[in-house]
């Protein structure tokens, strides 16, 4: 399942929801994605997240369809958020459930590498100096295709 | 054809506008033809393409590259490389 939502999440609850009445859940993996308050070396006082609704939903859905045909996941959930944040504020959850950790784990990381890469939102800080919209790191690109070619391990 | 074309981010801001429709001109059949057609119109987006390079497209809302095929009715989207998460 997936989320773009402007209000914060309930990372216990929604842990609880995704492995609740399933016996056959041994792990979940959990990343939270958090606003820093210094980035490229300058003080951060907000960000906001812009998306394109619609286009969003269907890459978060199709990057958890990817992980689900690496791994054997029992669930997976991404809740992304839009709008305007501050540094602490929670950006972007992913909760994996798996019979075993390593599929989680694996999973997890999978979700927000091919996140950071193909889901289209789009950061603009603002710092003392102004407002500037966040470049692209060519090291998330290099993050994804580390997968590229490799096959789930269990 | 007619498409839809939207604009995301620093280059939504840049061109000035978020969305527009166009008639296009019969030889315009690619994402890279209308990416050609919309800068030959002139500022903002021939200046908006030449300083942002890196600009990504997006056909009926799933990853598009240079040379896919537009069709009558098509939601184009142009946007910078993407920063979430």
């Amino acid at each position: 399942m997936v989320r773009v939502q402007h209000e914060n999440f309930d990372v216990g609850a929604e842990v609880e929801r995704l492995r609740a009445g399933n016996p056959r859940v041994g792990a979940v993996a959990c990343f939270i994605g958090v606003v820093r308050d210094l980035n490229d070396g300058d003080a951060i006082a907000t960000m906001t997240l812009e998306h394109y609704p619609g286009m969003t939903e269907k890459a978060l859905e199709g990057i958890v369809a990817q992980a689900r045909g690496r791994w054997d996941l029992y669930d997976v959930l991404v809740v992304h958020r839009v709008g305007e944040l501050r540094p602490t504020d929670p950006i972007v959850l992913v909760i994996v459930a798996s019979a075993h950790r390593g599929e989680a784990f694996a999973a997890c990381e999978f979700v927000m590498d091919y996140l950071k890469t193909e889901a289209p939102f789009w950061k603009k800080e603002t710092t003392p100096a102004g407002a500037r919209w966040v470049d692209a790191r060519d090291s998330d690109d290099a993050a994804r295709e580390r997968w590229e070619g490799s096959a789930g391990t269990q | 054809m007619r498409v839809t074309i939207l604009y995301f981010a620093a280059l939504r801001e840049r061109v000035g506008t978020g969305r527009e429709v166009c008639a296009l001109p019969a030889a315009v059949t690619t994402v890279d033809a209308l990416k050609g057609w919309l800068a030959s119109r002139g500022a903002p987006w021939s200046e908006a393409f030449a300083e942002m390079p890196r600009i990504r497209a997006a056909v009926d809302q799933a990853m598009a590259r240079p040379d896919a095929a537009l069709h009558d009715g098509a939601e184009v989207a142009f946007f910078p490389p993407v920063t979430g998460g």
